[in-house]
Formats: structure tokens, sequence, C-alpha cells
């Protein structure tokens, strides 16, 4: 064979391996969604699960993850932004430093059984504080961190080094320029990071299943007191979200119609994730846009 | 490359009846880590004058400027003294951000916020702490007239200031800079990245505020330094071999090194 | 005189809000660097029990091949034989690997060499999708495809060695390519050039050139797939099968150290010997994790120096 049929027949494998691959995304993706549209109504949205019977909902597993989805932001976003600050301003160049980076390099590839297994022992075991949505939020906040931290911190470093000396010799401070100058113009890598984390936080399950529990408590949705122990927003209270319900239910499978609902709530965490994935392509675009003031 | 005597050089001293110094080194060193990128940096810069430091790339010019107002903290150790109205500025207690308000500087790539061109000037003076609206806008106002920028932009301050060209740009930052009312400008070779026009028209407005400020400039071009320059300091490895009124240095100079550099046979 | 003396002396609010940014920034990296030495604290000392508290011998652990530890085997001691999920996460992880190499380096070449505009705008959403698709869906999946499928081929229940193969090999593919991606666009453009103007045909100089200068970038990328590989749980343990036996084919019912972790420790009592063997199994995961780890630096280390 001469050089330019091998060239032909590897290019031609390449490709058959590349569409092979689009092909398992595209069924992947269909199988999910074909199967699983049909079974979403608004009853299916929002009514409360069933253990033994059919027709559960999985209103109280998205309300859930929804709501440790934003406390998990709250509390990991001002922790990784203040990391990613002084790892990009003021950390020297030390072995303290680089110490630092790799423990955040060995964190973000802790699987995350282990992390939530370690949330499980701090907060549920030695804190007492069961299993609850504040134990589960700090949980994904140590699997969510050490991402986010260097997201944040590339964001930050991304912008031209012209910016932070122009802020600095108008007399800014570098807190002032980091925050004033540099925070503002790294805004759209710093947002798309945010709502990637949000993503892959949503889908989480393992880092879960031992700190915010595996059970849903009736929730009484007319009770917006955060301490009483029936309210939505009671922070202290187990919470089984979407993910760790379809691996509940795939798992112990005693619910009649538990494929049909997987099925259902499968297609909700893809269609979730997915917006995820486009907003945060397309405000990252737009917020570029807009700074840039290129239109 | 033609070897130079590093130790014969020839620098102007004023005498201090008849000129006012503004700022003046004390032999001013400079390490980036093991390398000694500037030896024995001994100069006065007069008042109300505009100062050019020529020479080739390497030879020490950029790196002494931005020691001036301490740009070079944190990527280099700088020894020797700085004085500024009596005061050493390179000394440990020095409290640069204020210091950086007397000092100003302009980079050689126009570097503005991605802000509007009004915000550009208005957010350090707020960050510097005036809050009166008139008082914001009197000031936008007159800084971009001083850099000859303002018949250009006055009528969409609100426009991004990344939406000018590059010239606009640039005057746009030494507008900037003259906000803050510094006493010193360093200007880092600022029209380097700019085309014939602009550069016409930011040395307009240079010449303009040489009555108001002191200005130090790193240029590439000797046309720039003798067009508009009173002193010129010519800086080569590391060392400044001449300083003196920019006339003679380009009609007379005491040093070989010098002479060849401005005639173009250096090297 | 005076007045700018001081001025330029004192500390400013500029300085001081500086001072406290930087001590809150920092504050935050260090909350970051006392969280891992406390992950490895405290698992360590949960997993170490099983062996200076209950005294099982860490061989007998880690090459004994029942797991029963709340029983007590024929020779007295607790039946804590942690080899069938080892062997069960390495037979996964690596299978995997070896599946999902040839695609990602098909997806990543077609991305960098073949159709670079193309390839890079349709491939790299294709490659985030995956990424982004949570691992409960893959496991479920499986379970409703991968599963019944081996079922009919392969007989058996379905459920092993070789469904959570198949389900963890889409989710390293994306893992692999993108790094092998990262790697391929570090190979300088010369070398292309260079090999294409010599009258080499573009697999040639695919072949000889770049595949050749990208192999230490090939090898995190694989590794990097693999330590996704060796730590997922959800996904793999819906569809193993979980049941704690050497596995003998690939299509009977097995199990790994994440799916014995997360069915396990609801139903163990904290501080007992079948607890403390659990968490002697996180404590595998945790360094099998710091040497994929120190495998990449080493392979970074030893790229950099042959440049």
């Amino acid at each position: 064979m001469n050089a330019k049929r091998i060239d032909k027949l590897a290019t031609a494998v390449i490709s058959l391996l590349v569409g092979v691959v689009v092909l398992i995304l595209l069924s992947l993706i269909g199988y999910i969604l074909v199967t699983g549209l049909p079974h979403i109504s608004w009853h299916f949205l929002t009514s409360p699960s069933q253990a033994f019977l059919k027709g559960g909902g999985i209103g109280d597993q998205l309300f859930n993850s929804f709501y440790l989805l934003v406390l998990t932001l709250v509390i990991s976003f001002p922790i990784a932004l203040g990391a990613g600050i002084y790892l990009f301003e003021y950390a020297p160049k030390n072995w303290v430093t680089n110490t630092i980076r790799v423990a955040i390099e060995v964190l973000s590839s802790l699987p995350s059984v282990v992390v939530g297994l370690f949330g499980f022992l701090l907060f549920v075991v030695e804190f007492k504080l069961g299993f609850s949505i504040l134990s589960g939020a700090i949980a994904l906040t140590f699997f969510n961190l050490p991402l986010l931290t260097r997201s944040i911190e590339n964001s930050l470093t991304a912008v031209p080094k012209l910016q932070r000396e122009a802020g600095l010799a108008l007399g800014f401070s570098r807190w002032q320029t980091v925050l004033g100058v540099i925070f503002p113009e790294a805004l759209p890598g710093i947002l798309t990071a945010v709502i990637l984390s949000a993503g892959r936080i949503f889908g989480e399950a393992a880092a879960l299943i031992y700190t915010a529990g595996q059970s849903a408590p009736i929730l009484n949705f007319a009770n917006w007191n955060p301490f009483s122990p029936t309210s939505p927003l009671n922070p202290m209270r187990p919470a089984e979200t979407l993910a760790v319900h379809i691996w509940k239910i795939n798992s112990e499978g005693i619910m009649p119609d538990a494929s049909a609902v997987s099925a259902g709530a499968s297609a909700v965490l893809i269609v979730v994730v997915l917006l995820f994935n486009f907003s945060a392509r397309w405000l990252g675009n737009r917020i570029y846009r807009k700074i840039t003031a290129s239109k | 490359m033609k070897k130079y005597s590093l130790t014969e050089n020839y620098i102007h001293k004023f005498d201090p009846n008849k000129t006012t110094i503004g700022l003046s080194t004390e032999d001013l060193q400079v390490f980036y880590g093991d390398y000694h990128a500037m030896y024995d940096g001994n100069l006065q810069f007069p008042k109300n004058a505009i100062t050019a430091m020529i020479g080739a790339s390497g030879s020490g010019k950029s790196t002494f400027l931005r020691c001036l107002n301490r740009m070079n903290d944190d990527i280099a150790t700088v020894k020797g003294k700085i004085v500024y109205q009596g005061i050493d500025i390179n000394a440990p207690e020095i409290n640069v951000y204020e210091m950086r308000k007397h000092v100003g500087m302009v980079f050689q790539r126009p570097n503005p916020f991605a802000k509007s061109i009004f915000k550009n000037i208005a957010y350090p003076l707020q960050k510097a702490g005036i809050k009166s609206k008139v008082e914001l806008k009197e000031r936008v106002e007159k800084s971009l007239r001083q850099a000859a920028l303002w018949e250009e932009v006055k009528d969409d301050l609100n426009r991004s200031a990344l939406a000018l060209s590059g010239g606009q740009q640039q005057r746009l930052c030494i507008a900037r800079a003259l906000a803050m009312n510094p006493d010193v400008l360093l200007l880092d070779e600022p029209a380097s990245a700019l085309d014939p026009i602009s550069t016409g028209k930011l040395e307009q407005a240079l010449f303009e505020l040489k009555n108001q400020y002191m200005i130090i400039m790193v240029t590439h071009s000797m046309q720039q330094a003798s067009r508009t320059s009173d002193y010129t300091a010519f800086f080569h490895m590391g060392h400044v071999l001449e300083f003196d009124r920019t006339e003679r240095i380009f009609t007379k100079p005491h040093i070989q090194a010098t002479e060849d550099y401005i005639s173009g046979n250096f090297g | 005189m005076d007045k700018i003396k001081r001025q330029l002396t004192s500390s400013s609010k500029a300085t001081r809000q500086d001072r406290i940014g930087k001590l809150v920034a920092f504050l935050c990296t260090f909350l970051i660097g006392l969280l891992v030495v406390s992950i490895f604290y405290m698992v360590a000392s949960r997993g170490l029990a099983t062996f200076f508290k209950d005294h099982v011998s860490l061989w007998d652990f880690l090459s004994h091949q029942n797991w029963n530890p709340s029983q007590v085997g024929k020779d007295g001691t607790p039946e804590v034989g942690a080899l069938p999920m080892i062997v069960g996460s390495f037979s996964v992880t690596v299978l995997s690997a070896i599946l999902a190499t040839p695609f990602a380096v098909s997806m990543a070449l077609f991305m960098t060499e073949i159709a670079p505009k193309r390839g890079q705008k349709v491939l790299q959403p294709v490659i985030e999708l995956l990424v982004g698709i949570p691992s409960v869906v893959y496991g479920f999946v499986g379970l409703t495809i991968v599963v019944p499928v081996v079922r009919a081929l392969g007989g058996g229940t379905g459920f092993g060695i070789l469904s959570g193969t198949l389900v963890l090999f889409v989710m390293v593919l994306p893992t692999i390519t993108s790094m092998y991606v990262d790697s391929l666009r570090s190979v300088p453009g010369f070398y292309r050039e260079a090999a294409l103007a010599l009258g080499a045909t573009r697999w040639q100089s695919i072949y000889k050139v770049i595949l050749r200068a990208s192999v230490p970038g090939l090898l995190t990328a694989i590794i990097f797939g693999m330590a996704r590989a060796f730590g997922e749980a959800l996904a793999v343990q819906m569809v193993i099968g979980n049941a704690s036996l050497l596995p003998h084919d690939l299509i009977s019912p097995a199990s790994t150290l994440t799916s014995v972790l997360t069915t396990g420790i609801g139903n163990t009592v904290m501080g007992t010997l079948p607890n403390n063997a659990l968490w002697s199994l996180a404590l595998i995961l945790l360094l099998m994790s710091l040497a994929f780890n120190l495998l990449v630096r080493v392979i970074g280390s030893k790229g950099r120096l042959t440049k």
C-alpha cells in the first residue's frame, strides 16, 4: 500500500470513530428525551414523590436541587473568589504557594464519593448536624471549590497585565485594582465558570447521599419560616435531590413506575444541565461583547 | 558590537539657584534576581520641562522609568534613593499608593479600562475620594482638554473607551493620569503603538502640558526626543552615559557612544 | 512640605483596605489547604483503625478474597479481604481507558489536524455535553440499555465489569479527549509544516511527528481519565451488580471500591470493624487518587526535560 492510500484509510478510520462518538451522544440524549419527556407534566414537576404507589412526582426533589444549588454557590463563590484573588495577586512565589496549588489540584481530582464521605464524617457525625441541606451544601462546596477557584484565577490572569498596571499607576491599591479594574473585565469568564459549576452541582449525587440524605420529608410550601421542620427553606432538614432520587429509585426499585419516573427525572436533569451549559456560553459572549463594545 | 567605556560619562548638574529640581535619583540600582539591570543612576529632572530618555532596547531606560513610581516593586530589587519634595520615595515606609498620585504614569500600549470614556477618568477620581458630580464633570472635561481629546469625544462620553482609535485611547490614558493632578508624569514610549498623525497630536499635547507638569519620557524615536524634549539622557547597558540639554546632545555630545547612537552608527 | 511628607509616609484607606483584603483572600486559600489536610487526616484515621485498632493485617486486607466484615472467618479473623473490589476497580478503570483511548485520539486528531475549524465547532459541544451529563443519568441509561444488551448478547444477568466498562468508557472519553486536544495544540506548528514540506502525507506527519511529540500529553490525558473512572461511584454502582466476589469473567456481578462504599456506609455502625473496613476502602481510593496525581506530575516534568 502506498502512503496516499494509508493516508486516506487513516482519515477514514478516524472519521468513523468520531462518527461513532457523535452517534453515541446523539442517541444518549435522544433516548433520555424520547423516553423521559412524555412523562413530564405539570403534575410530575410539582407533586411529591411516592414510595410504593404509581404516579408520584418530583416536585420536592426539584426544589431541593435548586435550593441546594443556591446555597452551595452562596457558600462557595466568596471563598473561591477570595482564594482566586489571593493566588492571582498576592501569593508569593515560594514553596508554600506551590504546596497550596498542589493541594487544590489534588482536591479537584478526589473522587466525589470520598469528598461526600468526609462531609458525612465531619458534619453529620462529628458536628451532629444530621442529614441536612446545610451538610449537603458544604460537601458540595468542598467538591466545587478547587475547580471554581482555578477558573476564577484563570479568568483574572486572562485580563491583560496592562490593565493591572493602569490601575496601580493611578494610585489604586492592589486590592482596589483587582476588584475595581480586573474583576469587572474577568466577569464573563467568571460567570461562565460559575454557571458551568452550577451544572456540575445540579447533577452531583455521590457527595450528597450521606450528607443531604436520601429522604424527602413532606414539605409545606405555604410555610416559609426557615426554622420550621416542614418549611422548604429549613436548611437543617434532610433533602433528597433529583439526582439522588434517580439513583435511589433505581437501586432500591420498590416503586412500581420507577423506570418511568427515572426517565422523566433524567430528562429534567439533562434539560436543566443543558440550559446551564448553553446559557453559560451565551451570557459569556454577551457580556464580553458589551464590555468590549464590539457590536 | 562596538565596546564603549561604561565609566566615562557626562552628567549635567544643575545650579540649584537657577533651576528647580522636581525629582532626582541617587545611586539607583536595579536587580532582576541576579541580573544587574541598572547601575548607579544619578539624574536630576528639572521642573516644567520634558526630559527624554533614549537608548537601545535593553539599555535600562524603561526599567529606570518604572522605578520612579515604584512599578518595579513586584518584579525587581531597587536600591538607591529617589528624592521627591525632599523625601526618599524609594524608602520602604512610603505609601506607594499615595505616592503614585503625585507621580503618574502612561504606558507603551494604551490601556484604558473597559468602561466608558467618562468613567475611565471619573472612576479613579471617585476612588480618590471625589464625590461631587459637578466636580467630577469639571475634572473630566479639563483633563480631556489638556490631553487634546475633548473636541473629539465630548459628544459621546458614555461610549466605551475601547471603541476609540489607538491614538485616542492613548490620549485618554494621558487625560486619566492628568486628572489625578500629579506633579510628575512618566511616559513609557507613549507613541510607539501609534501612527504618525496620532503621534503628532500626542506630541502637541505634551508640549502644552510641560508648563504645569514635569514630564519624563522614554522614547525609541530620536526625532521625537529632539522635537519635544528639553533635556535628554542617553542610556547604554544599564548605565546613564550622558545627560544634558537636548540641543547639546543632538549637536555636540560629549561622549562617543552618544554621538554614534544619535547618528545611527551605533553597534 | 510636611503635609506631603505625612501623606506619603502614613497609611491611607487604600493601604488598610489592601491589608484586610489580602488577609481575607489568604484565609480563603488557607481554608482550602486546611480542607485537603483534614480530608486526608480524617479518612486516614478511620481507615487505619482497621489495622491498628482491629488488628487486621494489611496484607490480608489487600490479598484476601472474602469480604464479609461482620463475620469471622475459619481462621478466626474477620473476613475483610478487599481484593475483589480492588480487582473490580482496576478492571473497569483499565478496560474503559483502553476502550476510550482510540476514540479520544481520533476525536482530538479530528479537531486539531483533520478539520480544525469544523471539527472544533461540532466536537467541542459534543465533549462539553458528554461532560455535562450527570453520572446518575449515565447509570440510569446503563441500567436500562447497556445491561439488557449485555444480558442478551453475553448471557447472565448483564450486570458486571463489561457493563461498568461500557458506561465508564463514555464518561472518560471527554476527559481524555479534551486534555489530549490541549496537548496537541501545544505541538509547535512548524513540526507539521516541516513534515508536510518534506512531502509527507497528512497521516505520515500525524503518525511520525505529531503523535510522537505528544506522547507525554496523551499519557497525562489517559491518567486523568483513569482517575475519573477509578473514582466514579454511582454510575458504576448501578450497573456492576454489587457482589463482592472476585470477578471470574466480565459478565458476572462484581463490585468496585466505590460501589461497596456507597452501598455500605449507611448500613454499618460508626467505629465498628465493618465500618472501619469501609473507611479503609475510602483510604485506598484517596491514595490512588494521589498516585494518579503524582504520576501526572512525573510525566509532566519528564516531558519538560526532553523539550
